[in-house]
């Protein structure tokens, strides 16, 4: 975990969704898919507080980890200023940090279905990437409301990564929500060594339930507003069971990745 | 070379920089970011006696240049502070105060009491301005009666020096100060959050699950840097600046005004590094202007 001042190097933009690449070979080296970075968005008070971004991809150059990719939906001032910065442009960032996905040791050959809904398939894309390079299947089902907030559907296909799409409004790949679809594959292909989800609450709950019939292990990154992203500041709780016990739980330093069974939904 | 250190009277401290208690954990959150025995002081998270839950989420909403924030005091209580954290922190060269709560004026009492017979606390400082834990932000500095009661019954139990933190919700700061004084703290810390609220319009909801929240950050700088400077006027022990600090700018107006310390707060949260560079900023200050020892600073306020 450290801070660094980072250069802008990439930027592509679709309409509300935004890519920055970041380089930070340090962040680069030691992320894991699941992890966070907190970006300050400008210098001066406003926006005050940093804002969380998962860690969406790690691009290596010279064969080495180089730089850190963010994917993000422009919802608030946050992301709208972050929208309006150029390639060549500094952020301040602390990274990599959280608890990311847990992987297992031996996964070659393991299935394992990644679902994403809207800005949620962010971290999903680092996450399909090391499972293929441990020799595992990943399948990816991402949904969102039109074709047009499906931007990353081409990069998960460019690497050989299998996509289910779906949209609210039929108008690509399926017609309804994500997690019809995850179900209507499950039922067929119940061989599933783990599923991942992050999205949208009510996604993620539905995911948890059907699941549930099928006793797979379940892994979800949930949404919390951070204070600060280090643990300090206990502003981003959320409920979890552990030890048969309820208790509000740090987001930031004991997530954003919790095992479906600590949640309480 | 600058002689930074400052002389509380019933602590010496290298620099005036202390961390606000709740926007630095336990201190070892910060240990990638800074060397903590660089810091004036560490001001641990508030401590009940036993551990406790806090508030229900959403627990911060940011606003304009500042934050709310209802977190509720949730924390591990006295006895893993004591097991888990205060063995790591006692080894540091850093002197360590632990912000003590209480449900009612028997805890601060029982919090003390257990705490006192342990090795590496400095000082305590007296929540009693938390605006989260009771309703309508009710809490005993409010009231100088309130007040009066807290700080001596604290004191006639422990031997540990105390500062009382005082809360800025109220009509005459001075009179509260005053009752702190009488009753034998030892210094005052000013000021804890204002009370505030923000609204959803896309909900109606308010932005937090507790309604209320406390406002922080640099918003709130002005109205904490003159409050201090009324409490300052009015007592005779050392007062510590709160509200607002993000820059060494910043903590030098609050010395300027007479603040023998200051503590930086949200700060923390924004920029971990916040108060290292802010011992920096003061020095540069210092060597800028030819002040050798920045103690000479402290209550300068010219008003022609």
């Amino acid at each position: 975990m450290l801070i660094d001042s980072v250069e802008i190097t990439n930027k592509e933009k679709w309409s509300e969704w935004i890519l920055l690449s970041l380089k930070s070979s340090k962040i680069a080296e030691q992320a894991e898919p699941g992890q966070f970075i907190m970006v300050k968005i400008n210098d001066f008070f406003y926006p005050l507080l940093r804002r969380p971004f998962s860690i969406h991809n790690i691009l290596i150059k010279n064969n080495k980890p180089a730089e850190i990719e963010i994917f993000f939906q422009i919802v608030g001032i946050g992301t709208s200023f972050l929208s309006e910065k150029q390639i060549g442009e500094k952020l301040n960032i602390i990274g990599p940090l959280g608890k990311g996905f847990r992987l297992g040791s031996n996964i070659r050959n393991k299935k394992f279905y990644l679902v994403g809904g809207g800005r949620g398939i962010a971290p999903l894309f680092f996450l399909a990437k090391e499972i293929k390079k441990a020799k595992g299947q990943p399948f990816v089902f991402y949904g969102a409301k039109s074709k047009r907030d499906l931007p990353l559907l081409n990069k998960f296909l460019q690497e050989n990564i299998p996509v289910f799409p779906s949209t609210d409004d039929g108008s690509f790949g399926w017609h309804g929500f994500i997690t019809e679809l995850f179900e209507h594959e499950l039922k067929d292909n119940q061989e599933i060594e783990k599923i991942f989800a992050c999205g949208p609450m009510e996604m993620m709950k539905k995911i948890a339930f059907i699941t549930q019939k099928y006793g797979i292990e379940t892994e979800f990154s949930l949404e919390s507003i951070l204070g600060c992203g280090i643990g300090a500041c206990w502003g981003c709780v959320l409920r979890l069971k552990r030890n048969n016990m309820e208790n509000w739980v740090k987001t930031c330093s004991e997530g954003p990745v919790f095992s479906g069974k600590e949640i309480v939904w | 070379m600058v002689d930074l250190s400052i002389d509380l009277g019933f602590l010496k401290l290298k620099n005036p920089v202390i961390t606000a208690s709740g926007t630095f954990g336990y201190g070892r959150e910060f240990i990638p970011f800074l060397n903590l025995e660089e810091l004036g002081a560490i001001t641990i998270k508030g401590l009940y006696y036993n551990p406790r839950k806090g508030n229900p989420p959403p627990r911060i909403s940011e606003t304009p240049c500042g934050m709310l924030n209802s977190i509720g005091l949730q924390g591990i209580g006295v006895k893993r502070f004591s097991e888990e954290i205060l063995p790591q922190l006692r080894n540091l060269k850093v002197p360590i105060i632990v912000n003590v709560c209480g449900e009612d004026d028997e805890e601060y009492v029982k919090v003390v009491n257990f705490l006192s017979s342990k090795k590496g606390i400095s000082c305590f400082e007296l929540n009693i301005s938390c605006p989260n834990v009771k309703k309508n932000g009710k809490c005993p500095a409010l009231s100088p009666e309130w007040t009066y009661n807290i700080v001596k019954s604290v004191k006639q139990n422990t031997h540990i020096p105390i500062i009382t933190k005082l809360s800025p919700n109220v009509t005459d700061i001075v009179e509260i100060a005053l009752s702190a004084q009488e009753a034998g703290t030892d210094g005052i810390s000013l000021i804890n959050t204002i009370l505030g609220m923000a609204v959803d319009i896309e909900t109606r909801k308010p932005r937090l699950a507790n309604i209320f929240g406390g406002l922080s950050g640099p918003a709130i700088k002005p109205v904490a840097l003159r409050m201090v400077y009324q409490v300052v006027k009015a007592v005779k022990i050392p007062v510590i600046g709160v509200g607002g600090i993000y820059t060494g700018e910043d903590a030098l107006e609050f010395l300027i005004v007479g603040a023998k310390a200051i503590q930086v707060g949200t700060a923390n949260l924004v920029d971990p590094c916040a108060c290292s560079r802010i011992i920096k900023e003061i020095r540069d200050y210092c060597l800028k202007k030819r002040i050798t020892k920045l103690e000479n600073i402290i209550g300068s306020l010219v008003i022609e």
